[in-house]
C-alpha cells in the first residue's frame, strides 16, 4: 500500500510532507527529552529488523499465497510511539530510495498512513487500552489483532482519501473504498496474528523487554497531546486538500456540493488564501488547459464535442512532436555518454 | 529465495554505483537532492491528461544516467519491479473513463487510456529520479545533506543506523530461511507456527545485538549523537546545476515543447 508519486498531486504531497515533517521533528524532540540513549542503536537495529523479518515469509494455508510482517505495530509495542514513528519514517524513506517502493513526494502520505496511524492512534488508543499494565496471552492476542487491523484500515482509508483528492484516478470514492478496505482487512488479520505471535513469544522468553518498552511514565502523562495535535493537523491538511480539489477538478466535489446546496459552486472569497491558491493554480494549470482555453464563443459552438476537444490534426502534431522530443533526448544522452567515456579513456 | 538474495544484492549494487567518480557524483548532495525534489514536483503538477507535456522531462534522467555512468538496464528493471501499485490503481481509468479524447484517423483513444499512460509516465519519471539520486550520491551523502538542511538529527541518525544494519540482519534472516527450507519436506514447517518462532528468535537476537552495539559505542566515547564529519562546500557548479535544471523544468512546464516542435514540423511538411 505504498503510494507512488504518480498518483498524487503536488498539493496533497506537499501538505502531507509538511505535516509529517512536523510530526517527525516533534517526535525527535520528544525522544531527545526522555531518551535513555540506549535506544539510539536499538531503534536503528530494529528498523533493519523490519526489513530482515520481511524476508521471512510463511505459507497461508489453503490459499497458496504467503504473508509477511508489515511492522508499524510491533515497533510501537517494542519502542513506544515516538521512537516507533521515527523508525517507521526511516524505514519508509529507505524503501522509497532503494526499492522505489513509494515515491519521494508521496513519502509524507506513506509516513502518515503507515507510521502515524499505527504509532499514534492504534497503539495508544487500542493496544494499550486492551493490554494494559499486566499483559496476558489473551489480551496480547486481542490487542495486537484489533490494533493491527484498525491501524491498517485507517492507513488504507488514508491512501484512498489522498489518491482521490489528488484527482488522478477515475475511481469514485466509494468504489475505491470498497476496493481497498476488504483487501486490507485480510492483510490486517495476518499482520495482527504475526504481531500477536511475536509479542507473546518475546513476552514469554524475555518479559523485561515489553515492560521496558512501555515503561517511561513521563511520556504517558502527555500521551494525548501529540494525538490531539496530530488530529488537528490532519484536519487542517484534509481541509486544505479538499479546498484545493474543489477548485481544480470540477467533476467530483462540486458535483456533491451541488447536491447539497443546489448551487454549482460555493461562493469563495476572492482575496486571501483562496485568491492566492487560485492564482497559483491558474499558473500551474496553464499548460494542461492549453488546448481547451478557447475563447468562450468557440467553446459554445462545439458544445456537443466531448471534453476535452478532439481534433485529429492536433493529436498528430502532438505525437510527432513527442517522438521528436524523445529522439532529441536520446541523442543528447548518447552524445554525453560517448563524450564522458572518451574523456575517461 | 534466489529472488530475495538478488533483491539484497541490488541494494549493494546501488551502493557501489554511488562510489564512482563522475561529474554527477562530484556534485554537492544538497544540489542533487533539491533538484530531484523540484523535478518530481514539476512532473507531478502536470495535468491529468498530459502526455506530451511530460515527455520532455525524460531529458533529466537521460542526461544524469549518461553523465553519471549509471546502467540504464538495471534501473529499468528496478522501476518495473516497483510498478504494480501504480499500475493497478491506474488501470481503472481506461475502464471508467471511456470518452474519446484523441482521434487518430479511424482509431479513437479514450481519455482513460490517455490518463493511464500519463500515470505510468509520471511513475517512470519520478521513480527514476529517486533511484538516480541514490545511485549518483550514496545514502551517507544524502543523509549528510538532509542533516545540513535541517532535518532532525535523530531522524538522520536513525536512517544511517538502519542502513548500516540492513545488510547484517538480512543476512541473518536469510540463513534462517535457508535452514528452514533445507529441513522442510513437502512444505512441512513452512506454516505460521514455525514462522512466528523464527521471527521471535530473530527479534531476540536483534535486541541482543543492539545491546552489544550500544556497549561497543559507549566504549568508543558515544554520548548520544553521531558526528558526521565531512565538510560540504557549495561551489558555483552545484548552484549552477540546481538553478539550471530548475529553470529548465519550469520552462518545460510552461511551454509544451512537443507541441511546438510538432506544429513546426507539420508547418514545414505543408
Amino acid at each position: 500500500m505504498h503510494m507512488a508519486d504518480a498518483l498524487i498531486s503536488p498539493a496533497v504531497g506537499g501538505t502531507l510532507w509538511a505535516a509529517t515533517a512536523g510530526l517527525t521533528a516533534y517526535s525527535a524532540k520528544k525522544l531527545k527529552k526522555d531518551l535513555d540513549e540506549h535506544k539510539v542503536p536499538m531503534m536503528g537495529v530494529l528498523g533493519a529488523f523490519i526489513f530482515a523479518a520481511q524476508m521471512i515469509n510463511f505459507t497461508i494455508p489453503a490459499t497458496g499465497s504467503s504473508g509477511h510482517l508489515g511492522g508499524g505495530m510491533i515497533l510501537a509495542i517494542l519502542l513506544g510511539p515516538y521512537a516507533a514513528f521515527l523508525v517507521m519514517a526511516s524505514v519508509l524513506t529507505i524503501q522509497a530510495l532503494f526499492f522505489a517502493d513509494g515515491g519521494l513526494l508521496a513519502l509524507g502520505c506513506n509516513i502518515l498512513n503507515l507510521g502515524f496511524f499505527p504509532c499514534f492512534i492504534a497503539y495508544p488508543l487500542i493496544y494499550q487500552k486492551i493490554v494494559g499494565a499486566r499483559p496476558t496471552q489473551g489480551r496480547i492476542l486481542l490487542g495486537a489483532m484489533a490494533a493491527a487491523i484498525l491501524g491498517l484500515q485507517m492507513g488504507a482509508l488514508g491512501v484512498v482519501l489522498e489518491t482521490w483528492s489528488s484527482g488522478i484516478t477515475e475511481l469514485s470514492l466509494s468504489t475505491f473504498v470498497l476496493l481497498m478496505l476488504p483487501i486490507h482487512l485480510a492483510i490486517g488479520i495476518v499482520e495482527g496474528l504475526i504481531t500477536a505471535a511475536v509479542v507473546s513469544f518475546v513476552w514469554k522468553a524475555h518479559p523485561a523487554i515489553l515492560t521496558q518498552a512501555s515503561h517511561p511514565p513521563a511520556a504517558r502523562v502527555h500521551s494525548h497531546k501529540p494525538l490531539l495535535l496530530g488530529l488537528a493537523l490532519f484536519a487542517v491538511v484534509a481541509g486544505g486538500m479538499l479546498s484545493w480539489f474543489a477548485s481544480t477538478h470540477p467533476d467530483g466535489l462540486e458535483w456533491s456540493i451541488k447536491g447539497v446546496t443546489g448551487k454549482e459552486e460555493l461562493a469563495g472569497p476572492k482575496e486571501g488564501v483562496h485568491g492566492v491558491m487560485a492564482w497559483i493554480q491558474e499558473r500551474l494549470a496553464f499548460l494542461p488547459d492549453y488546448d481547451f482555453k478557447k475563447p468562450e464563443e468557440e467553446k459554445a459552438g462545439q458544445k456537443e464535442e466531448s471534453w476535452p476537444e478532439v481534433s485529429p490534426g492536433k493529436s498528430l502534431a502532438g505525437i510527432l512532436g513527442a517522438a521528436m522530443t524523445l529522439l532529441l533526448a536520446g541523442i543528447i544522452g548518447f552524445g554525453l555518454r560517448r563524450y564522458y567515456s572518451h574523456g575517461k579513456g | 529465495m534466489g529472488k530475495i538474495e538478488s533483491a539484497l544484492l541490488n541494494i549493494g549494487y546501488l551502493e557501489t554505483l554511488s562510489y564512482q567518480q563522475t561529474p554527477l557524483h562530484r556534485l554537492d548532495p544538497r544540489a542533487k537532492l533539491l533538484t530531484t525534489l523540484v523535478f518530481i514536483v514539476a512532473v507531478v503538477s502536470c495535468g491529468k491528461y498530459d502526455i506530451t507535456g511530460l515527455i520532455p522531462f525524460i531529458i533529466y534522467p537521460v542526461v544524469l544516467i549518461a553523465v553519471g555512468n549509471l546502467p540504464p538496464g538495471y534501473l529499468a528493471r528496478k522501476i518495473l519491479l516497483a510498478a504494480p501499485f501504480a499500475f493497478f490503481i491506474g488501470i481503472f481509468n481506461p475502464l471508467l473513463d471511456r470518452a474519446v479524447l484523441v482521434q487518430l484517423g479511424p482509431v479513437g483513444i479514450s481519455g482513460g487510456w490517455v490518463s493511464f499512460a500519463s500515470i505510468m509516465l509520471r511513475f517512470v519519471l519520478t521513480v527514476s529520479a529517486a533511484l538516480i539520486l541514490i545511485a549518483g550520491t550514496g545514502l551517507n551523502a544524502v543523509c549528510l545533506a538532509l542533516e545540513k538542511m535541517g532535518a532532525p538529527r535523530s531522524f538522520v541518525m536513525q536512517i544511517l543506523f538502519l542502513y548500516r544494519y540492513i545488510f547484517v540482519l538480512t543476512d541473518e534472516a536469510l540463513r534462517l530461511v535457508r535452514a528452514r527450507a533445507l529441513r522442510s519436506f513437502q512444505g512441512r514447517g513452512m506454516g505460521f507456527k514455525v514462522f512466528s518462532y523464527m521471527i521471535g528468535q530473530l527479534l531476540l537476537r536483534t535486541l541482543d545485538r543492539a545491546h552489544r552495539i550500544h556497549l561497543a559505542m559507549l566504549s568508543r566515547g558515544f554520548e548520544g549523537k553521531i558526528h558526521l564529519v565531512r565538510p560540504l562546500h557549495l561551489r558555483s557548479r552545484d548552484v549552477a546545476f540546481f538553478l539550471g535544471w530548475s529553470t529548465l523544468f519550469v520552462l518545460m512546464r510552461w511551454y509544451n515543447i512537443p507541441h511546438l516542435l510538432g506544429n513546426a514540423a507539420a508547418g514545414l511538411i505543408r
